[in-house]
């Protein structure tokens, strides 16, 4: 297949990158859900990060303490939700998306007076050695450290769930939290972790928006890539692993089908701009349909309020 | 004007009331309120920042003889229509609405408010009350297309483009004939990007365009991601857009297209309060101040400077139209004859590209 001026390498490479963001939000969203809570602020949170990051970085002139001050804007505002949902017992689905509508309200607000100008840059980590490998070395290893940050924060997630008890009780609360906290676990307080992980993590995708991949401060920087971020998790089924794929799927069509234009190759924009969602349709059908296998995999108490006196 | 709950649901009950009656809302005293609604959030450095200029612009010419008001962010569809009518019943007199996509919502409610002015950016249907007004952007682009055709060293040129309609075919046309002109070489690589702002979309199509070896990249999206992606690449070159994006000076932005329209509002709310406005269809280029090059930096020679510059002076004097055929369809059918020049309806509907550009425009 001639695919015109499209260099298979320097697209994988660009997939890497444009993965970030929905990947680091996807990852703390999924911990969240594991815990049994539903958070649909996770647009919210992305864009507060975006900019309490973007702030810091101006600040400081430290892109690293950049990225610290976004994770603490994205788990700030998720306090909020936490309260709200753990404590108040509020409804999580409304809570979350008003988080996302105060969230892109509040970054708005906190970014005035910070339009036009310009981040400290990112330094780009070429591993030694390994960056000069053919072919691997542009695609894996001449990024900039916030990506590898993200893939071990994916290996770190799916050993802390599957391998450590923590995770296993973390995964106890998502899937009974009645059961859970008859063994005398404190379901409320490991949920809080969970969340403000996921605001942490939201906050990290965020940053990378405004820090590496735009890289300034705009209004409305994120543009629905909390929505993406949401939909991988389910296409993931909960799965650390099949998340970093469901990434790499997003990230990839979307600059898949950008390359595909500037190489005029006739495929249809809106045919690749469903593609993914189609796949996650497909996905969750074949989940759901095959046999014997525990359904769609999501955690039992998902979305569900606890009170410790039912 | 002092606001509690109480007289903030009664005005609005009342002025619904009224609305529906036909009668007029508001007594000739209070100031003129002028709305307008924005399709990107102000501070999106590009299009709509420049329509807020305007308005702002409009407060301090008038004083308080008038009272703006605006929301931001409003999406093009179904919902553009409340937010239009939410503006109509909070007493707004004239209304601006400041993209193509809220056409149909802004005449859907015009022709429910007959004594509300309605003006409709870039579109084209008009009523008593709904008056359409746009830019010649084309002409701004042919300049910044020569000066693109002269830059390039790899002989290709990007068009990074929101959607496809006639203002955006235009724009890839008029910048394409004249880089050609320039530079009997060049080709030029389309990406439709399905938006007006989506910084990080437009980073990754300036990537993308990039990595296949173009290194001028003219965009007609609103956001400056496009500008950062070229200055991480170094050697490529970006023009300003709608804005004049001058953060990315002296490169990758050597030049811009900058979308002035303060003198159109100050105007068109000089005529609401005189009585005398009347519906119309405006379409101001580089000659009215409309449509301005923003400065051409050192990193363009300064001949080819020279030429940008006497191109623009020529279309302002109105010597010069930048589509003066001869010009072929793309299939290579005749379009203009020699020294024909196209008309502004055949530009209003202009669905096709011009000989040479590659590519199909989507449907």
């Amino acid at each position: 297949m001639d695919l015109g001026g499209i260099s298979p390498i320097l697209l994988l490479a660009s997939l890497m990158v444009a993965s970030t963001p929905i990947l680091l939000a996807a990852l703390g969203e999924l911990v969240v859900e594991r815990a049994g809570v539903l958070n649909l602020g996770v647009e919210g949170m992305m864009i507060t990060g975006a900019i309490t990051g973007f702030a810091t970085a101006v600040a400081t002139g430290s892109p690293a303490l950049g990225f610290l001050g976004a994770a603490a804007g994205g788990a700030a505002l998720s306090v909020i939700f936490a309260v709200l949902v753990l404590w108040l017992k509020s409804n999580q689905v409304a809570t979350g998306l008003a988080l996302t509508l105060f969230g892109l309200g509040l970054a708005s607000l906190i970014g005035q007076g910070y339009q036009g100008i310009r981040a400290p840059s990112t330094a780009r980590l070429d591993i030694p050695l390994l960056s000069d490998i053919p072919a691997l070395g542009p695609i894996l290893f001449r990024h900039d450290w916030v990506v590898y940050l993200g893939l071990a924060l994916v290996a770190g997630t799916w050993w802390f769930l599957s391998r450590t008890r923590a995770g296993l009780t973390l995964r106890a609360v998502g899937e009974n939290h009645d059961a859970a906290h008859a063994l005398g676990y404190h379901v409320l307080r490991l949920r809080f972790l969970a969340i403000l992980f996921g605001g942490a993590c939201a906050g990290l995708g965020g940053a990378y928006l405004s820090l590496v991949r735009v890289p300034q401060w705009t209004e409305g920087v994120t543009a629905g890539a909390g929505w993406i971020a949401l939909a991988i998790v389910v296409f993931a089924s909960w799965r650390p692993l099949r998340l970093l794929l469901g990434a790499w799927l997003f990230g990839g069509i979307s600059v898949l089908q950008l390359n595909l234009q500037a190489a005029n190759v006739p495929v249809p924009v809106e045919v690749l701009s469903m593609a993914p969602y189609l796949v996650t349709i497909l996905v969750l059908v074949l989940i759901s349909s095959g046999r014997g296998r525990a359904r769609l995999a999501a955690p039992g108490s998902l979305g569900q309020p606890f009170h410790a006196s039912r | 004007m002092k606001l509690n709950r109480r007289t903030l649901l009664a005005s609005g009950a009342s002025a619904a009331t009224l609305a529906t009656l036909g009668l007029p809302v508001r007594a000739q005293t209070e100031p003129l309120k002028v709305g307008f609604i924005y399709v990107g959030p102000i501070g999106d450095g590009g299009w709509t920042f420049q329509h807020d200029l305007g308005r702002l612009a409009v407060e301090e010419h008038f004083g308080d003889a008038v009272e703006t008001i605006y929301q931001e962010s409003v999406p093009e569809g179904a919902d553009a229509e409340r937010a239009i009518t939410q503006m109509v019943l909070a007493g707004a007199d004239l209304i601006f609405t400041t993209s193509f996509g809220f056409m149909d919502a802004t005449a859907n409610v015009a022709a429910q408010f007959p004594d509300v002015k309605f003006e409709h950016a870039t579109g084209y249907k008009t009523a008593d009350n709904l008056a359409v007004y746009d830019a010649r952007f084309y002409e701004g682009r042919a300049v910044i297309g020569h000066i693109a055709g002269k830059m390039t060293k790899t002989n290709k040129i990007g068009y990074i483009g929101s959607f496809p309609i006639p203002e955006v075919i235009q724009g890839i046309n008029s910048s394409f004939i004249h880089a050609r002109k320039a530079n009997p070489d060049v080709e030029m690589v389309v990406i439709w990007a399905y938006t007006w702002f989506d910084p990080a979309k437009e980073a990754d199509a300036a990537q993308a365009m990039i990595e296949q070896g173009v290194d001028v990249i003219l965009q007609h999206t609103d956001s400056t991601a496009p500008q950062a992606a070229a200055q991480a690449a170094g050697n490529v070159f970006t023009f300003g857009q709608a804005s004049d994006m001058e953060a990315f000076k002296p490169v990758p932005r050597i030049s811009s297209i900058i979308d002035n329209w303060a003198p159109y509002y100050i105007g068109r709310v000089q005529a609401a309060i005189d009585g005398t406005w009347a519906t119309h269809s405006f379409w101001g280029g580089i000659a009215d101040g409309e449509v301005l090059i923003g400065e051409i930096t050192e990193a363009v020679p300064a001949e080819v400077k020279a030429e940008a510059e006497a191109l623009r002076d020529q279309i302002a004097a109105g010597t010069y139209h930048p589509f003066t055929g001869p010009l072929n369809k793309q299939d290579g059918t005749p379009w203009l004859a020699e020294g024909q020049t196209a008309t502004d309806e055949e530009l209003r509907g202009l669905n096709f590209y011009v000989e040479g550009i590659a590519g199909e425009i989507p449907a």
